[in-house]
């Protein structure tokens, strides 16, 4: 009988291990995130992918409908390839577009898809053409910078639209240039 | 000087001979290993003393630390206006570390202890040289099911530590804070990996109970049979396998976390 209610009471312990490691792994732990949801991948280029990570999560309207893959360098076109799996029965029309954006003001970086008006759906591993890279903070001091040089040129040389004004030490040109270039990619 | 220089070359030579007297040992005990998870009735016997009559120990160190650590996330947090990442810091501070180390060094308290003990006091009371003498080996019958039974428990006994922790956690931040329950989860959910954070867990916490169960068992078996001999085993127990299980902590960090 000794023998019989030791057993009992390894059986409880080992019974507490695995309802440790089930309750770790659901609620604490992203094994719920991982379950058997289907998924499809797109893929988008970017100029500059910024802070993007892998399972970075990919949002629309601000509602999670996916997570980042796998991002690389795409050798022909030096842009970063994300890779994205998003949820099955979650469809977007051809012309959607994707952002690179932030959470919050420090927080972390995630994809962002706008839907586009076109009738047709994205199918399995296309491309989304139109992609706006992350926000660098550098370049965007740079044309900050730019600007109100050339402002300040500007009012001074007598309305003239003023190019870059030589001799202003402040003024990083070639730096502010691919700042500028930033925008909508075709 | 030649004097002082020769003591030191004698405590090298010493310490090494002592290493790998134990690491000969623990190999030898490695081999009998398979053999004695035939005796499934001594192993569960062990699991009982080793795992089971730790827990008591082990639940209320976690609730204290999770607590603890809760509040003081809190108040580190707050001026940062991040508070409802405090489940997520205690979450990945006790599935990575303290979880495996802080079970590891209470087991060694715990567990180590009594089983050093038991087996000097075997020793002693030359229980072991009976067993030879009927060509019983007691590394087999007496070590190897204990070992067993320390490599079985610490990871169940860690992963309770880990759990009961973040309930604690919970319910400072969730229930007496009132920071929100589903964005503590949530942030958990999100950012804790499975495999990398609590598996690695799991794996450190395999192989602290691998070094604390193996410690305390030499110890009890190379002990000198006497009273005082037995003490000082008892005492080098908890020793040296808390110094080994925090080196060997910076060791497994630094190779499973290095990646980002």
């Amino acid at each position: 009988m000794a023998k019989k209610s030791t057993e009992t009471l390894v059986g409880l312990f080992v019974l507490q291990g695995i309802l440790a490691l089930a309750f770790l792994a659901l609620k604490a732990a992203n094994l719920a995130t991982f379950s058997s949801v289907k998924t499809y991948q797109v893929r988008a280029r970017f100029d500059n992918i910024g802070g993007l990570k892998v399972r970075a999560p990919v949002r629309s309207a601000g509602v999670s409908v996916g997570s980042v893959k796998s991002i690389t360098l795409d050798k022909n076109t030096y842009q970063g390839l994300v890779v994205m799996e998003i949820r099955e029965g979650i469809n977007f029309p051809v012309d959607s577009s994707a952002k690179i954006l932030t959470a919050g003001l420090l927080g972390d970086q995630y994809v962002g898809i706008e839907p586009g008006a076109d009738d047709k759906n994205l199918a399995p591993g296309d491309l989304i053409k139109q992609t706006q890279s992350a926000v660098v903070l550098e370049n965007l001091i740079g044309q900050l910078i730019f600007n109100k040089a050339a402002d300040a040129g500007g009012s001074a040389g007598g309305g003239a639209p003023a190019p870059a004004p030589a001799g202003n030490p402040l003024a990083p040109a070639p730096a502010a240039a691919p700042a500028a270039s930033t925008g909508t990619h075709q | 000087m030649i004097a002082a220089v020769t003591r030191l070359g004698g405590m090298t030579l010493r310490a090494l001979t002592a290493l790998g007297h134990a690491a000969y040992f623990f190999v030898e005990l490695l081999r009998f290993v398979p053999g004695s998870l035939r005796r499934f009735g001594l192993i569960v016997t062990q699991v009982y003393a080793i795992g089971y009559l730790s827990l008591t120990v082990i639940i209320a160190s976690g609730i204290a630390v999770g607590c603890v650590l809760a509040l003081q996330m809190y108040y580190a947090l707050v001026p940062y206006g991040a508070t409802e990442s405090v489940g997520l810091v205690v979450n990945l501070s006790l599935v990575r570390e303290l979880g495996p180390v802080v079970t590891a060094l209470l087991f060694a308290g715990r567990a180590g202890t009594a089983l050093t003990a038991e087996i000097g006091l075997m020793k002693a009371g030359e229980q072991l040289s009976a067993m030879e003498l009927m060509a019983v080996d007691p590394r087999s019958r007496v070590l190897a099911p204990r070992l067993i039974a320390g490599m079985f428990s610490m990871p169940l006994l860690a992963l309770l530590y880990s759990a009961v922790g973040i309930l604690g956690a919970w319910f400072i931040a969730v229930e007496l804070i009132g920071i929100d329950g589903g964005v503590f989860w949530s942030n958990m959910q999100s950012r804790v990996d499975l495999v990398r954070d609590v598996g690695n867990g799991i794996l450190k916490s395999f192989v602290f109970g691998v070094i604390c169960t193996a410690t305390a068992l030499y110890q009890g078996y190379e002990t000198s049979p006497t009273p005082e001999g037995v003490a000082y085993a008892t005492t080098r127990t908890v020793v040296f396998s808390s110094l080994s299980v925090l080196a060997m902590d910076f060791i497994l960090t630094a190779w499973m976390f290095s990646k980002p």
